[in-house]
């Protein structure tokens, strides 16, 4: 037991306080496999009785090798790989990959794609913060809430599982719009989420909001400061919990979130109970932005007209001698971007989801580069957590919305 | 407004740290920074034209080529001028070395780090340079050009043995 003690101090002891290389702290081990450290996520406490003297994450666990598969593949045939990434968000990574795509190559999407694009974007927001609301509680000791969060998620997924057929690796966004168009009973199963969801909200803030227990475990616990959030490069509700008013989807708008009406929420005192109360009006957000993208949904094509970059409907494939070429063409060799490099930022659940993405002018990338939000956000966990509990660590880790497979890549 | 910003901001730096304006950039507007330089730089972004936010830091492999074998991009974010600026570094050679900006951008840490695991570019000053998301032991940086994309031989009835005895041959040695 010493010995392995030894060996952690040695290798970590310009990281620890002195005290633990006199071995007056605790140096312990939670995880990589602890339920609610969210995936496998190592983290090393250095611990003066149960208050936390320094927090060490380790990650890489759950490291796939996305950045570098996606080089050896050609752009199209990538895409199925962003799903892999931030399970929680499949749709959004597919649509800041795409994006980054369609910005390099100036291709247009239609309309109707777009406003599809939103709807389900925003969807797979509610299902990423009701996956959040639910272990969030469930780590603090809030056994129902679990329960109706993920019945909530479940309709969610069905809608994704009616457009795409999977429920949540959909890779439904394609370069150029969508895979298809949505069935028929798209509109009205969205519409019954909308009417029956607003009630659910008002039940998760009955069971938690002004519950003494959640307020008690969750007030003035992780506080950060507005100017430390930009430093330590917080994004999201993260960061909007401390007070900026920073949402992409405000600030530097993307497929058409400029005509929606919404508002960004945002908090005071930086703690785990304002980002709570921000991620639960989020909810809200994106019922509104649902609604009107349903209501104003364009009719058209949901794909571009860009035979380099899409390929041509089925149909055409019978009477066009160019349809068929194009297909062969991109189905086995691929489309070639131009040169150039671009870095593609989107709000996701999590905060900034940025995808850098450069080309040299073949059919595989030169470079993916991910920007994701849980990366980021795992480093100041370190700021927050210190001078706390280890029971308060679990709800810090739970505030700040992270997903292992969206920072080891 | 923002991009008036952006603007004054990129010709007051090319003026004053002598730089030459990254072609292959599309999005957002870059720059080409020596690495000697790159600190200052960032530090005049910061403290002078508001950009306080470290968006993304990574770097791209040109193997083959020497000059430059890589190239770091610094991804910066305005709030409050709300604008996007990237710096490219080119840096020459096999063993290149970095400066860190960490002192600037607190999360720059962990994206040197990354640098500094995947694609094996040395960060000078880093105040905790160690593997972040390959095990400490391992040889080699994955996200090199001239690594190889591990992958696993199909194995057919015509060449099934000779692949077998590879594998375990090489099971052996690791062992």
């Amino acid at each position: 037991m010493s010995e392995i003690n030894e060996v952690t101090v040695d290798e970590l002891k310009h990281l620890v306080s002195e005290r633990a290389i006199r071995g007056e702290t605790v140096l312990l081990n939670m995880g990589p496999q602890h339920p609610s450290t969210h995936g496998v996520l190592r983290l090393l406490l250095e611990l003066d009785g149960e208050k936390i003297v320094n927090c060490i994450p380790d990650i890489g666990f759950l490291h796939t090798g996305i950045e570098k598969n996606m080089e050896a593949k050609q752009y199209e045939k990538a895409a199925v790989m962003t799903d892999r990434l931030d399970y929680l968000n499949t749709i959004g990574n597919v649509l800041a990959y795409s994006l980054a795509i369609e910005r390099l190559a100036d291709l247009d999407v239609p309309p109707r794609a777009q406003a599809i694009r939103v709807i389900l974007v925003e969807l797979q927001r509610i299902a990423s913060h009701l996956v959040w609301l639910g272990t969030h509680a469930l780590d603090l000791a809030a056994m129902s809430v679990f329960l109706y969060c993920f019945r909530e998620r479940e309709y969610i997924l069905d809608i994704l599982e009616m457009c795409s057929g999977q429920r949540m690796m959909t890779t439904f966004f394609r370069p150029g719009g969508l895979w298809r168009d949505v069935p028929a009973d798209f509109e009205l199963a969205v519409r019954r989420f909308l009417r029956m969801f607003p009630a659910r909200i008002d039940m998760y803030h009955a069971l938690l909001t002004k519950n003494p227990i959640f307020m008690d475990r969750t007030r003035k616990i992780g506080v950060i400061n507005a100017e430390d959030a930009v430093r330590w490069g917080l994004t999201g509700p993260t960061l909007r919990g401390s007070g900026p008013s920073i949402d992409l989807r405000k600030t530097q708008p993307y497929s058409g979130y400029e005509q929606y009406d919404f508002e960004v929420p945002t908090g005071t005192h930086g703690d785990v109970y304002d980002r709570y109360l921000v991620r639960m009006e989020e909810m809200r957000q994106s019922l509104r932005i649902v609604q009107q993208a349903l209501d104003k949904l364009p009719l058209g094509p949901v794909r571009s007209s860009d035979r380099k970059y899409v390929p041509p409907p089925r149909a055409e494939l019978g009477t066009s001698m160019e349809a068929v070429i194009h297909h062969f063409k991109l189905w086995t060799e691929g489309f070639q971007l131009p040169k150039g490099a671009v870095y593609s930022p989107i709000e996701s659940p999590r905060g900034e989801l940025g995808v850098y993405l450069e080309s040299d002018g073949s059919a595989y990338p030169q470079r993916v580069h991910w920007r994701t939000p849980s990366f980021v956000h795992l480093q100041a966990l370190p700021v927050l957590s210190r001078g706390h509990l280890v029971a308060d660590l679990v709800g810090i880790i739970g505030s700040i919305d992270i997903v292992l497979g969206d920072s080891d890549r | 407004m923002s991009e008036e910003h952006l603007r004054t901001a990129l010709k007051s730096l090319q003026e004053r740290f002598n730089l030459q304006p990254a072609e292959i950039q599309k999005y957002p507007p870059a720059l080409l920074v020596p690495p000697e330089q790159i600190v200052a730089v960032c530090q005049a972004l910061h403290d002078e034209f508001g950009f306080n936010f470290l968006a993304d830091l990574t770097a791209s492999d040109y193997w083959p080529e020497q000059a430059p074998r890589f190239h770091a991009v610094y991804n910066l974010y305005s709030h409050e001028h709300n604008v996007r600026l990237c710096l490219r570094v080119p840096l020459d050679g096999d063993t290149p070395t970095l400066p860190t900006v960490e002192a600037i951008y607190y999360n720059a840490n962990w994206h040197e780090r990354e640098l500094f695991d995947m694609l094996g570019i040395d960060i000078a000053g880093h105040s905790d340079l160690r593997r972040l998301i390959m095990p400490a032991d391992w040889v080699g940086h994955p996200l090199r050009k001239d690594y190889p994309l591990g992958y696993e031989e199909p194995q057919f009835t015509f060449n099934y043995d000779d692949i077998d005895r590879r594998k375990h041959k090489a099971r052996y040695e690791e062992a």
